[in-house]
């Protein structure tokens, strides 16, 4: 046990192995929070052509190429899409690692969030928009300040899955782009061959994250509920 | 009426439930210009507030409302009777085109509201719709529910004009001095609009008793208070005629009398309503004539004294039977 300790601490500290540990924890967390708003903005307009998809026919062409993107985005790996978009797609450019692979999970995310999006929005009553039609205002207006704000409500308990489940996927993004988390103990563990440390101290690591952003969506969700009931 | 509720929610019936294109594309509606040729895009009355002519309302192979033509003139107080399935709320929401028409006009003061060039989100100002299931916005206290509609075309039509004086201004700049085009009056600023919106719907939540409540959100209400709020939210727009569509139906009987009530004074105060209907003592009292449906027709009409008293149909008859 104790050779384990010292190994670790060799790695650790002495060889500078927590600076990696820094950088990947940041990285982790910067592409996660990143990629979850760029899929939030991304799904959200998705989600918004594809309800709208129903009754007009601009939106219906927008509608086809969101089910497209979903549909390429669901259905592949990860990180098939991060090497996809490291050696094809960004390979003639010169991307920082840590900008392509927010985009690559924005993207990623975007896709799943337009499915929880519209689901938010399917699940408010029509009644709704009824009401917001027949008192004048247009849809897009009667969307906007009274159908949507529901529907986010209604998904944030979602969203926040959603951003553990990226918080989670984001193990894969150092085998191409960038350093995060779990390559910064990967490089400790395997520049020794001591695996058991590095790498219940990387689960650690990634239950606390999580437990912290279960925390904070709940105190998100509980307050959104509070301001309907007074 | 379960059944439609039920419709109503899932996805495929989001055509019909999102009216934007107001003439359904059907491909059973083939015939729509075929018919519109022969009758005229006018309205036959200049009088009439409300018209509608040959309406026509299919879902599907389902015909929910056949060829119906019908004058309703202002201070009419129509009630719609009829059994389960008939088609009353359908024509209800034909009339402020909240259901497509499949075929046939509907003229609200003379415009065609199945044109596209005529903006319903304008038109459908001027007319008031109560629902069942009250439609209060649920995001929102009472106020901002009563304010929001006031407010938003308030700002709307203000932005409107100053953005006409704008480019008035800049094509004035190109004109000789005395061929300089006037600009509109801005009459008032984004910031009296929100206060009268708001002192409006104070003084209509007053009315009703529910002045402490303007800071309540719905789903603290009672049924009675939703629905007596969800009535003065549609006053709030100053609507020439007001539609109910069974409004105390999702009432527990103690509240129904409150509603009634507020109805019945909008009623003497001579504002134009159709109201779709159980409560036959209510529609006798209150009515000034009753329509009762039936296989998507209006089968029989008249002063409630006469539907009431003496019913010459015979699907008539046996519906007052049932339900007196
Ligand atoms: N969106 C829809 N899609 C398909 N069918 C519909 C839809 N809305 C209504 N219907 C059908 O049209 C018929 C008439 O419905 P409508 O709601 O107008 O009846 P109603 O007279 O108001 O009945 P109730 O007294 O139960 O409210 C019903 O058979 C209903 O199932
Ligand atoms: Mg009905």
């Amino acid at each position: 046990m104790q050779i384990m300790w010292d190994a670790f601490y060799d790695q650790f500290v002495v060889k500078g192995g927590y600076r990696n540990v820094l950088e990947g924890l940041r990285n982790t967390i910067i592409i996660a929070i990143l990629g979850l708003l760029i899929g939030i903005v991304i799904g959200t307009l998705v989600a918004c052509v594809q309800v709208a998809g129903k009754r007009s026919k601009v939106a219906r062409g927008f509608a086809v190429v969101g089910d497209v993107y979903t549909g390429l985005f669901r259905g592949t790996p990860i990180i098939v899409q991060l090497l996809i978009f490291h050696y094809i797609i960004f390979s003639a450019i010169s991307i920082d690692g840590l900008v392509e692979a927010v985009i690559v999970f924005g993207l990623n995310s975007g896709a799943y969030v337009s499915e929880i999006m519209r689901g938010g929005i399917l699940s408010v009553d029509v009644g709704q928009l009824e009401a917001g039609r027949t008192l004048g205002l247009s849809y897009p207006a009667t969307m906007l300040r009274i159908v949507f704000p529901q529907a986010v409500k209604n998904v944030i308990p979602t969203l926040g899955n959603e951003l553990i489940a990226l918080t989670k996927d984001t193990s894969v993004a150092g085998y191409v782009a960038t350093m995060d988390l779990t390559r910064a103990f990967r490089l400790i563990a395997t520049a020794n061959y001591e695996f058991m440390i590095p790498y219940l101290m990387l689960a650690l690591t990634y239950l606390v994250i999580i437990l912290i952003m279960t925390f904070v969506v709940r105190m998100v969700e509980r307050r959104l509920r509070k301001s309907e009931r007074r | 009426m379960k059944d439609a509720e039920q419709k109503s929610l899932c996805p495929e019936a989001e055509k019909a439930q999102l009216p934007q294109k107001r003439v359904q594309t059907e491909k059973v509606s083939a015939p729509k210009f075929a018919k519109s040729e022969k009758t005229p895009v006018e309205p036959t009355d200049p009088n009439a507030m409300l018209e509608v002519q040959h309406l026509t309302k299919r879902f599907g192979q389902l015909v929910v409302l056949d060829d119906i033509s019908e004058k309703i003139v202002q201070g009419e107080k129509v009630a719609i009777i009829g059994p389960s399935g008939s088609g009353k709320s359908t024509f209800l929401r034909c009339l402020n085109v909240l259901e497509d028409p499949t075929d046939g006009y509907v003229f609200f003061e003379g415009n065609n509201l199945c044109d596209l060039k005529v903006d319903i989100n304008i038109q459908r100002r001027r007319m008031g719709m109560v629902f069942q299931q009250f439609n209060l916005f649920n995001n929102m206290n009472v106020l901002k529910n009563i304010t929001l509609a006031p407010v938003h075309v308030g700002l709307q039509d203000l932005r409107k004009i100053k953005r006409k004086n704008f480019f008035t201004k800049i094509s004035n700049l190109f004109r000789g001095k005395n061929k300089k085009r006037a600009l509109l009056p801005v009459e008032t600023t984004a910031k009296e609009i929100r206060e009268n919106a708001v002192n409006n719907a104070m003084r209509l939540l007053e009315r009703i008793g529910l002045a402490d409540k303007a800071s309540a959100y719905p789903s603290t209400l009672s049924g009675g208070q939703r629905q007596r709020i969800a009535i003065v939210r549609a006053l709030a727009m100053n609507p020439k005629v007001m539609l109910f569509d069974e409004p105390t139906s999702a009432l527990d009987p103690e509240m129904v009398g409150e509603v009634l009530e507020l109805i019945k004074e909008l009623a003497d105060e001579g504002m134009t309503m159709v109201i779709v209907t159980h409560e036959m003592g209510f529609a006798r009292e209150v009515a000034t004539r009753v329509m009762f449906m039936d296989g998507g027709k209006i089968v029989e009409q008249g002063p409630p004294s006469e539907v009431f008293g003496a019913p010459k149909n015979e699907r008539l008859k046996d519906f007052l039977s049932k339900v007196l």
